[in-house]
């Protein structure tokens, strides 16, 4: 794309996407370091996590008065206008992320007394495809990429397969030792609140796709939204 | 060339159908094959960066460029089933009253606030003395006028205020009852308050007539339009309902000049 003519504006413009991309590395390492936490059982590590959650909150607050004084000083209009209205809503699912990323981390520290060992396994597997996505929407966020944001809304599905298939594991941990319970309860939240990562990531990923393509595929499905962002179809 | 050279809402009534419209002036053609329909009762807007033909496409809608030697348009205007660019097919008087015109400089005739309506209708008209009065009321409140004015009628038209004076033009073509109105740019020379008067009037005159508006104004065209047409170098580049326009452009360079990419 060609240069803004308000040269302050184009710096802002950048200076928006910049600081979503570093709240989402913020984000993403939250979720990695509360992983961690957990399956190494690190009370330490999941403290900083808690801690450190107030930067992000920071971040939020801090995009959020920019977007709105460039609403209010630039009238963006088309592009500028979908990026800023993108960035209000994504900012918003980052700021759940790493909500999500606190109650992991405070789950990591009731881990302590109730151990869920047995669990680690398929909660580690699910955190890193969950985390996967996440780079891959921020990345297609990045470079204004469609491809990798519909690649992300696709593969969501594994996910939310894989988070059943943990709860059935679950329940039958449950079911066979009544002192297991609270323990598979406990690992039950955590995964749900892990399957919440990926739900975050397709919001980005749909929102990356309002701001290249202008067109809003929440809510439509697979085939509509194909149709729309290959242009065969207009919108309602 | 154009993504969409009609309202998107098929069920629009057509008030003007331009077909493959060029313009010259002297060997220099400045329109190309414009082709565009303009929706009855709807605020179409003409944007585009200075020079790009906006306001030489519209004065073809009423003839304007009669007025002047070796301006020429070429193609086809239809305003029910008439080629309005046919001086056979309807004099240029009879065009100018059915498509009025306001321009970016409020023009004012230096006589009374009254008389500036009533001049035309005495020497169009037979109209009786308290017909016209009636007519120049009827038109000063259909341009939003009359309450600041009622008291004043006697006193020159040029001793008011700038968008005052914008809006007795209006008042003035309103007389005539047009069916479609042109305004070329009509609130560049008014301060905020003044322009969202006539923004207001203009939602309020769509109801008994056209609008097409040239606008630099962007957000003006935002605000006001139904429809927007963008115009470069001549050519429509892209013609849409005006939400499209400036949410989603289809066209690269439409998206440029909305954004303040341009040049």
């Amino acid at each position: 794309m060609t240069e803004h003519t308000i040269k302050r504006f184009e710096d802002e413009l950048t200076l928006l996407k910049e600081k979503v991309l570093s709240m989402g590395g913020l984000v993403e390492k939250a979720i990695q370091r509360s992983v961690r936490a957990l399956l190494e059982m690190d009370s330490k590590r999941a403290r900083k996590v808690i801690e450190r959650d107030r930067a992000i909150n920071a971040l939020e607050v801090d995009i959020d008065n920019m977007t709105r004084s460039m609403l209010a000083l630039r009238q963006p209009a088309a592009g500028d206008l979908r990026l800023i209205i993108a960035t209000i809503k994504i900012v918003t699912d980052l700021e759940r992320i790493g909500d999500l990323a606190e109650s992991i981390a405070e789950a990591a520290l009731q881990a302590e007394e109730h151990p869920i060992n047995q669990f680690q396994h398929s909660l580690e597997e699910l955190a890193n495809k969950s985390v996967a996505q996440l780079q891959k929407a921020l990345d297609a966020f990045a470079h204004n990429d469609v491809e990798q944001a519909l690649a992300v809304i696709e593969s969501d599905d594994k996910i939310n397969r894989m988070f059943r298939s943990i709860q059935r594991e679950n329940l039958t941990y449950m079911m066979e030792d009544p002192r297991q319970i609270s323990n598979g309860l406990l690992a039950t939240t955590i995964g749900k609140n892990i399957e919440r990562i990926g739900d975050h990531a397709v919001n980005i990923a749909e929102m990356v796709i309002y701001i290249v393509k202008g067109h809003d595929i929440r809510h439509v499905d697979h085939q509509t939204a194909a149709a729309l962002i290959s242009g065969d179809l207009d919108e309602e | 060339m154009t993504t969409q050279t009609e309202p998107k809402d098929t069920q629009e009534s057509i008030a003007l159908s331009v077909r493959g419209l060029n313009f010259y002036y002297g060997d220099k053609q400045v329109l190309f094959d414009n082709t565009l329909d303009i929706a009855r009762n709807r605020v179409t807007a003409f944007i585009g960066p200075s020079g790009c033909g906006k306001s030489t496409h519209i004065r073809t809608y009423n003839r304007m460029f009669e007025l002047y030697k070796g301006h020429r348009a070429e193609g086809e205007i239809l305003m029910d089933g008439i080629n309005i660019l046919d001086p056979k097919q309807i004099p240029a008087l009879e065009l100018r009253h059915r498509v009025g015109m306001i321009f970016q400089k409020p023009t004012p005739f230096p006589m009374s606030i009254f008389d500036n309506i009533a001049y035309g209708l005495r020497l169009h008209t037979n109209l009786g003395r308290k017909e016209i009065a009636e007519r120049v009321e009827k038109a000063l409140r259909g341009a939003a006028l009359w309450d600041e004015v009622k008291d004043k009628l006697n006193q020159p038209g040029t001793a008011l205020s700038g968008g005052q004076q914008q809006r007795l033009c209006i008042a003035r073509a309103l007389a005539n009852e047009p069916e479609i109105m042109l305004m070329d740019e009509p609130c560049s020379a008014l301060d905020p308050i003044a322009t969202a008067k006539i923004e207001e009037l203009i939602d309020e005159l769509k109801r008994r007539l056209t609008i097409v508006i040239v606008t630099h104004n962007m957000q003006q065209a935002a605000r006001v339009s139904d429809y927007t047409a963008y115009f470069y170098l001549g050519k429509l580049i892209e013609f849409g309902d005006t939400e499209t326009i400036f949410t989603a452009p289809k066209k690269q360079e439409t998206e440029d000049y909305i954004t303040g990419r341009f040049g």
